[in-house]
């Protein structure tokens, strides 16, 4: 059921979580909203608290501090509904090496309740639109790393969802292929009004008309439009400058 | 169809595709079980003596003895083994994908289970037939009759291997748990030995087999297929599962955290 008091049926909202793992802080009040259509980029060092976050989005764990509504559906209260609407990008790999492509998404397509020709009808779009059509009666394991990681973000496609979560979605990918998966999933938020949710310690992946979410330490540091935030810097120094020197894994291009 | 069937008919699917695609497990499935039958049998069947004891009418063989615990031990591993590649999955993210499905956690994870046990039973059944080509010949009633007391006991080992990828969090604790659960759980049932075999060495051995739910799986299947319905058997394994069932539910609930990483 909506939750009317959600300003922004279609979008992501986060308010207020925390999480602790015993007596580690992971996440500290973290709190963010991403508007219908936006591409929001949460950008934070290795070990900011990314993974325990998709985590909660997720609803692998859940937590009694804060409240997470996908497209409107308070994740805690309606989790059915909410993950009916959300579709996932892992950062680990998780397709079926040994089936081939249309298998995975099938897979996929059933435990979102679609089969037949409806499903295959879903799937072929889903391909289309990741222009990986040609390739569905190919086993997983002929792929590379990118058409795989297509892949996947075309079986997150599959159920139509309204908001779409990335965990570093280009982790072990070669430039090409990184800029393609960016470039794609950008598309997606903009021609088809996707609500995306990128995670990533790369600020090469994130452009000045995305909204930007800095994750330091289990805090949103700062949010807002990606351009306006960093002003005349590189993203690259305003973001190491707002989370110090202490984050070196963050420089693109540094040592993997 | 409905969601959930739906979502039951792919997830078996998928478990059996994978399965189709590991042409070495099912090859160990088959070869662990038989090298028992064929090696260790022929060797104990002139040291162990065995009276006629139900569901038996005859003296029988050593070989017809322990082809049910050969079932039993298929069952066990393949429970295992699934349970082992959901711990694998949860580091891979598949079954963190399986887990995002909008439908009832523990229905997910009871069709992984069906899924898993079917693959079992298909391994029983091939099992089986190499047996009978061996001259271990059931009736055609007490094959059929075997089915359901497999898939009880397949579920219940199954629950079991599910409840411990739940508490388990790395793959090196699992190999641990493998080495304390299936082995002692194997020789410490009537799997090689009666009952009363066991308790002429130890009153104290006999009495843990007896509390062991995999003798209660094996006599289940020992009795089935003879067309036989073991009362006491068939109870302890429908407990058994419930247990498991409740205790895995518990581990995979979100609340709970035992899914838990550090991260």
């Amino acid at each position: 059921m909506p939750d009317t008091a959600s300003h922004e049926p279609g979008g992501l909202a986060v308010r207020d979580v925390s999480f602790r793992y015993g007596s580690r802080t992971a996440l500290d009040g973290v709190g963010f909203e991403v508007a219908p259509g936006r591409f929001a980029a949460l950008l934070g060092p290795n070990g900011a608290g990314k993974s325990t976050l998709f985590s909660l989005l997720t609803r692998l764990f859940t937590t009694r501090d804060g409240r997470i509504l996908v497209a409107g559906h308070d994740l805690s209260r309606h989790p059915r509904a909410a993950l009916a609407r959300m579709g996932v990008v892992f950062q680990s790999q998780t397709l079926d090496l040994d089936l081939t492509i249309r298998q995975n998404l099938s897979y996929f397509a059933a435990l979102h309740g679609l089969s037949g020709r409806e499903a295959a009808l879903r799937i072929d779009a889903a391909l289309e639109r990741l222009a990986i059509a040609d390739r569905a009666g190919e086993k997983a394991r002929n792929l590379n790393g990118g058409h795989r990681r297509r892949t996947e973000i075309a079986r997150a496609l599959v159920h139509r969802p309204s908001v779409l979560l990335l965990d570093e979605p280009t982790v072990g990918l070669d430039a090409a292929a990184r800029a393609a998966i960016t470039d794609h999933v950008h598309r997606l938020a903009a021609e088809d009004g996707l609500t995306v949710l990128w995670a990533t310690h790369l600020t090469d992946e994130v452009t000045d008309g995305d909204r930007l979410v800095v994750l330091h330490r289990g805090r949103v540091l700062a949010d807002g439009e990606c351009g306006a935030l960093r002003g005349g810097r590189s993203l690259r120094d305003y973001f190491l400058a707002t989370t110090g020197a202490d984050a070196p894994e963050a420089v693109p291009g540094g040592p993997a | 169809m409905s969601h959930h069937l739906v979502a039951l008919r792919a997830i078996v699917l998928r478990e059996a595709l994978r399965f189709v695609h590991q042409r070495e497990r099912f090859l160990a499935a088959l070869v662990r079980p038989l090298v028992w039958l064929v090696v260790f049998a022929a060797g104990f069947r002139a040291a162990l003596g065995l009276s006629i004891i139900p569901p038996y009418q005859t003296y029988i063989t050593y070989e017809t003895y322990i082809v049910p615990g050969l079932c039993g031990m298929i069952l066990l591993f393949n429970g295992m083994q699934s349970s082992l590649s959901l711990v694998y999955d949860r580091e891979t993210g598949s079954m963190r994908l399986l887990l995002t499905a909008p439908l009832p956690r523990g229905w997910l994870l009871f069709c992984k289970l069906l899924g898993s046990t079917a693959i079992g039973i298909l391994q029983v059944y091939a099992f089986l037939a190499v047996a009978f080509a061996f001259g271990i010949e059931m009736s055609a009633a007490g094959y059929v009759a075997a089915l359901p007391a497999l898939l009880l006991a397949g579920l219940m080992l199954g629950a079991l291997g599910l409840a411990i990828s739940s508490l388990v969090r790395q793959l090196e604790n699992f190999a641990g748990v493998m080495n304390f659960v299936i082995f002692p759980m194997f020789f410490l049932s009537t799997a090689l030995y009666p009952l009363w075999k066991m308790a002429e060495s130890s009153d104290l051995l006999r009495d843990i087999c007896a509390a062991n739910p995999f003798t209660h799986a094996v006599e289940l299947i020992r009795f089935a297929l003879y067309g036989q319905v073991n009362g006491m058997a068939f109870l302890w394994v429908l407990l058994s599962l419930a247990a498991f069932l409740a205790l895995a539910l518990w581990g995979y609930d979100p609340a709970r955290g035992m899914v838990r990483r550090k991260g």
